[in-house]
């Protein structure tokens, strides 16, 4: 029992859930809870997008695209025709879902250095289509939203917006780690690692990419419509490339294959922008020199690194013990 | 009734004919091996007969089904499973977790139940594990049942794709080059674990350099060289076929000495352990 509540799967869920639990003993105004909540929401868009980069070894560049789609999507069904913001959001995710769906298929026969580019083509033209479609999407000037409301229960107020988020970070942490332990998750780690001895034992590989792909495009699309209802607001800068560097950041930073990895990704660099707040034109020039530091200094990421160290350590003092004994 | 039907298979790349007009049947239940030097067109032939290269020309049969321009995945799904002489192992896992996928086809479940790990997809995930962890221990890899795969030595990973392909639960097994890098001792328990793959009832195709192991455990020998067939037939005949001795075989003598080696080699080993 105590070995289940240790295992890397429940141990973390549980200590993530104690975080968010406690979180709010040191948010001392609501500028703390609107960071928490920014993070709470770039940790989903990472936490699928790992599942697609990090885990099935599929880059991906344009994932702002999905994110911006769905922020507008609930943006334009709720404020402009007024949908109900919660049919507006599922209506939104579905579209996208079959988007990412429809051009996944032929992306995806890409590798590389080619997969990067034709999805930071997609994110390119979801960019252009939001900015030059004022019509709908108000293009540069963005658009408001209305607020999140469930019948007659509006979510408003960064302290609510806290905890809806807390709650579904958890779900999808949950989710995610129930993923890659099934057949279908160990058949992602598999074709990333090799995709012949993956297709050889029954695996359809293409199959598998795109079902990725599609997990990782809802997971974006869903908090950039929650994203859009909390700030009341969206502009194209949600969308544009340099928001999916700033995503793709997070997860390597965080380490590759780590859920809880993407999760620290998001929060630590979505944090260290706001404390940085004077050098805001330097943001770009932050990220890529986290980006290379990781690489040059963590290659797994942060989170593996010190579950690697934690481990070796253990095995260490178990060594130590042994010689004792 | 032959398990697999090959009928004037050929490979081109560019001008070079890896496979050409190549027609043999596999009986069920054998051990069926191809031999001949580097470059002589075997494993483009096991590329072949998986799926993983689309023939220029010619027919795969497995029984009644035609597989000829299908993907691995469905040769896969019809029984045929392999190992590979460069290692696809997947090295990002453990190595229970490698022969976990070679479950797949019989583990696959919707993508619901896995999001949401339903009770049965829990229940079936531990049975999973225990019979990957079963199919280790029959390959002789119990020591590695909680290691990564990436800190594995080179004999024991050239078992794990082998309990990997086991776990499909295949009519037909491609094993190419299984020997190649193993010490003697490996290889010699490698001809008890290929004798009880055909207790299983699975049919084995071998291709080896290692004579002693070929002579040791075939029922029909396929020699082939430059892509075509020199010669085949029951292990006995092949093995006495003039133009195979010459072409192949011609390193017999020394194929028996290294044998002798080997023996002597396994001796010591033996003597070590018991004391
Ligand atoms: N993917 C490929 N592209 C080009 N040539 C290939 C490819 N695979 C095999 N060949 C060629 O086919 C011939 C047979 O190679 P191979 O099947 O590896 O032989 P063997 O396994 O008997 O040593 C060689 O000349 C090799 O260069
Ligand atoms: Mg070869």
């Amino acid at each position: 029992m105590l070995a289940h509540l240790a295992s890397p799967r429940t141990g973390g869920l549980l200590a993530l859930a104690a975080v968010i639990a406690l979180l709010p003993l040191v948010l001392r105004n609501s500028y703390f809870y609107d960071v928490a909540v920014l993070v709470g929401l770039n940790a989903i868009v990472c936490i699928g997008l790992n599942l697609l980069i990090g885990y099935a070894g599929q880059i991906s560049l344009g994932h702002a695209g999905f994110f911006g789609l769905g922020a507008y999507g609930s943006a334009i069904l709720a404020s402009r025709y007024g949908w109900p913001p919660l049919a507006a959001l599922l209506a939104t995710t579905f579209a996208v879902a079959l988007l990412a769906f429809i051009v996944g298929r032929p992306i995806l026969r890409l590798r590389g250095h080619y997969l990067a580019m034709a999805t930071l083509g997609l994110g390119v033209i979801i960019f252009m289509v939001i900015s030059t479609e004022d019509k709908f999407t108000g293009g540069p000037d963005g658009i408001s939203v209305v607020p999140f409301r469930i019948g007659g229960f509006v979510l408003q107020g960064e302290r609510i917006w806290y905890w809806v988020v807390g709650a579904l970070l958890l779900v999808a942490v949950w989710l995610a780690l129930n993923l890659i332990e099934s057949p279908t998750g160990r058949a992602l780690r598999a074709l990333h690692s090799s995709e012949v001895g993956a297709e050889v034992v029954g695996i359809n590989a293409a199959e598998h990419k795109l079902m990725v792909f599609v997990i990782s495009a809802v997971f974006a699309s869903v908090a950039g419509s929650l994203g859009a209802h909390y700030s009341g607001f969206v502009t194209p800068a949600k969308v544009a490339f340099l928001h999916s560097i700033e995503l793709v950041t997070m997860v390597v930073f965080g380490g590759l294959a780590s859920t809880f990895g993407a999760v620290v990704g998001a929060a630590v660099l979505t944090t260290l922008p706001q404390l940085l707040a004077t050098f805001e034109d330097y943001e770009m020039m932050v990220f890529g020199a986290v980006m290379i530091g990781t690489m040059i200094f963590l290659p797994r990421g942060v989170v593996p690194s010190l579950a690697r160290l934690f481990r070796s350590h253990r095995s260490a003092d178990a060594d130590n013990k042994a010689n004792k004994a | 009734m032959s398990l697999l039907r090959v009928e004037g298979l050929g490979k081109k790349f560019g001008g070079v004919n890896a496979v050409e007009d190549l027609s043999f049947e596999i009986p069920p239940g054998e051990v069926y091996s191809i031999i001949g030097p580097n470059g002589a067109g075997k494993t483009s032939l096991l590329n072949l007969l998986t799926g993983v290269y689309k023939p220029s020309s010619g027919r795969i049969m497995l029984q009644e089904h035609d597989l000829t321009g299908h993907p691995p995945y469905a040769y896969a799904r019809q029984g045929i499973a392999r190992t590979f002489q460069n290692l696809q192992v997947f090295f990002n896992m453990s190595a229970l977790e490698n022969v976990m996928v070679g479950r797949y086809m019989h583990e696959r479940c919707g993508l619901m139940s896995a999001l949401l790990r339903l009770p049965r997809q829990a229940r079936a995930d531990r049975a999973c594990r225990e019979e990957a962890a079963e199919l280790m221990r029959y390959v002789g890899l119990q020591a590695y049942l909680s290691s990564a795969a990436d800190a594995m030595p080179y004999g024991a990973l050239k078992r794990l794709e082998i309990a990997r392909a086991l776990a499909t639960r295949p009519k037909l097994m491609l094993l190419d080059e299984p020997a190649a890098g193993l010490n003697p001792t490996e290889a010699l328990e490698l001809d008890d674990l290929i004798g009880r793959l055909t207790e299983r009832g699975v049919t084995v195709v071998l291709v080896e350099h290692n004579m002693r192991l070929v002579m040791g455990v075939s029922d029909h020998i396929l020699v082939l060289d430059y892509g075509r067939k020199l010669a085949e037939g029951p292990a006995q005949e092949v093995r006495n076929n003039p133009k195979v001795i010459e072409a192949y075989l011609g390193s017999a003598v020394s194929s028996e000495t290294s044998y002798r080696e080997e023996i002597a080699q396994v001796v010591a080993v033996a003597v070590e352990m018991h004391r």
